[in-house]
């Protein structure tokens, strides 16, 4: 029973993360930065107490646009399939959601003698599941184009179904090189391999590991999560609102929260498996253990809520990042986007797994 | 796995399997294809085969019915009436179906009765155990399968290039 309850806990708090990071914090970051990017001033006129210090679009992206999408008319096409049309958020969104479960945020926690391990789910092929669900959210995507009975929409969906395909088997072969090097697929295992440190004072961070695959993931990341450059899908000049067009009020909501799900997933991945995860330099469970000797130990309670400020801390950068890039970058045109998957990532990718399998091969003895 | 799992999953297994071939419009056959193999992914994580469930999920569920619903969304193919499916065609299938079944048959008559008592072996379905299996046991096997896909790839940009 409290085995139960503890991890009902851990989940609620591992979705409530995510939902705050993608839904207040990074819809606020989009429309903010966005504006320091462009050079405007941005949202700035919904404010509760005067005018400062409420006043940096704060209102304006946690309580004027929810309540607005959220109260705006569910309109459904006429000639739209009812079901799928409904449906098709949910699709995309559940898949969204659910990854994060095996993610670790944390190393452990010792509560008297019980010993809980701070991540949601601990799955021994925690990889691959991340993988499955991220190619499973797809088909929301592809269903919403072809559920409005919209031209628009339809070539949005076909768009995302091509698009996402080709830069999934990019994503997966750059883990390869990432799963060789630390020979697991639990990810609280390649988080806690990389609390090592190389010659005694550099973190053993996958970074430094797999510099390339971390370029490769980041990119089909990015396009896994439909933002700028990869947009396609959406493309507001080309098709409207791509495979959303038919949609209003929650559901459309449901789809964009969608979007920045999939960038914060994208931000935990990133941080675990090439940025140590919830790991801090030279931070051991007792406290910090410096190399140029001395020692600062600390109790349990407070190494776990720094390792989970510093996974939090990572994922913020990583998402504001994604971000930055999505303001930065134009838009490529569509065989741009395949030649770029198929001729450049791929082959990128398959040369990082050979390179990596042949260094662990020379360098570890034969067993 | 008792019998309450493998009923409870074997019923809505062989609903949605009927409903692939009985649903009139292509896109909910395909997407019922879809709910039928993401329920043999259960099946595979009821029987402690979690590396086999993962790998049916991204190859099946996520790779191969995307591009079914890609091709099928592409061509626009509209809800078929019944009157325009060929006669020859229905005969050829219901025979078809007929032959398999009784092969069905006779086969589980041959399989062993009831169920194995035997525990699992230490590490049964991880991904180092189905690993040491193919690469020693079916080493043969798994190397002549890949050379098979290599020649599917290669055929079908043959086929799809006219002058390479």
């Amino acid at each position: 029973m409290t085995d139960f309850l503890i991890t009902f806990i851990k989940t609620l708090l591992v979705l409530l993360m995510v939902l705050n990071i993608s839904a207040l914090f990074s819809a606020w970051v989009d429309r903010k930065a966005s504006a320091l990017v462009q050079n405007r001033i941005g949202a700035n006129r919904a404010a509760i107490f005067g005018k400062l210090p409420f006043n940096f679009g704060l209102v304006n992206s946690m309580l004027c646009d929810p309540i607005k999408l959220f109260t705006k008319e569910d309109f459904i096409p006429p000639n739209a399939d009812r079901l799928l049309h409904t449906l098709a958020p949910i699709i995309a969104f559940v898949p969204a959601l659910v990854t994060f479960i095996a993610i670790p945020f944390g190393d452990v926690l010792i509560v008297g003698d019980r010993i809980i391990n701070l991540q949601a789910a601990n799955l021994n092929v925690g990889i691959l599941y991340v993988l499955a669900m991220v190619s499973l959210g797809v088909y929301g995507i592809v269903l919403a184009g072809w559920a409005s009975n919209n031209r628009w929409a339809l070539l949005g969906g076909i768009r995302a179904s091509a698009q996402m395909i080709s830069y999934e088997i990019a994503m997966g072969l750059s883990l390869i090189g990432t799963v060789l090097t630390f020979g697991s697929l639990d990810l609280q295992e390649i988080a806690r391999a990389q609390g090592q440190l190389i010659g005694g004072w550099i973190p053993a961070w996958g970074i430094l590991y797999q510099p390339v695959a971390f370029f490769i993931f980041m990119a089909a990341g990015i396009a896994e999560s439909k933002r700028i450059p990869f947009d396609l899908p959406e493309a507001e000049s080309e098709l409207i609102q791509g495979y959303f067009t038919e949609y209003s009020g929650s559901k459309q909501a449901t789809f964009m929260v969608v979007d920045l799900v999939e960038s914060v997933i994208v931000s935990g991945l990133v941080t675990t498996l090439f940025f140590g995860g919830w790991q801090i330099p030279f931070l051991a469970r007792n406290g910090f253990h410096f190399p140029w000797g001395g020692a600062v130990l600390l109790p349990s309670l407070l190494v776990v809520l720094l390792q989970v400020g510093s996974f939090t801390i990572k994922i913020l950068f990583f998402t504001f990042l994604q971000l930055m890039i999505r303001w930065t970058l134009p838009r490529f045109r569509y065989d741009q986007l395949m030649n770029l998957g198929w001729k450049g990532l791929l082959p990128l990718s398959l040369l990082n797994v050979m390179v990596t399998a042949l260094v662990i091969l020379l360098t570890q003895p034969a067993q | 796995m008792d019998h309450v799992t493998f009923f409870a999953l074997a019923l809505p297994l062989i609903v949605v399997a009927a409903m692939v071939i009985l649903h009139p419009n292509p896109v909910y056959s395909a997407l019922f294809l879809v709910l039928t193999l993401f329920l043999l992914a259960v099946y595979f994580l009821f029987l402690d085969a979690h590396m086999v469930a993962a790998l049916q999920i991204i190859v099946y569920t996520g790779a191969i019915m995307v591009l079914f619903l890609f091709v099928i969304m592409l061509l626009n193919l509209q809800a078929s009436p019944r009157e325009n499916q060929r006669t020859g065609l229905r005969l050829a299938a219901t025979v078809g179906g007929v032959v398999l079944g009784i092969e069905l048959v006779l086969l589980l008559r041959r399989a062993p009765n009831g169920t194995s008592q035997n525990p699992l072996p230490e590490g049964f379905g991880t991904v180092v155990s189905l690993s040491e299996r193919l690469f020693t046991d079916f080493l043969l096997p798994f190397e002549i399968t890949s050379i098979l896909l290599l020649v599917a790839v290669v055929g079908a940009v043959v086929l799809a290039k006219r002058n390479i």
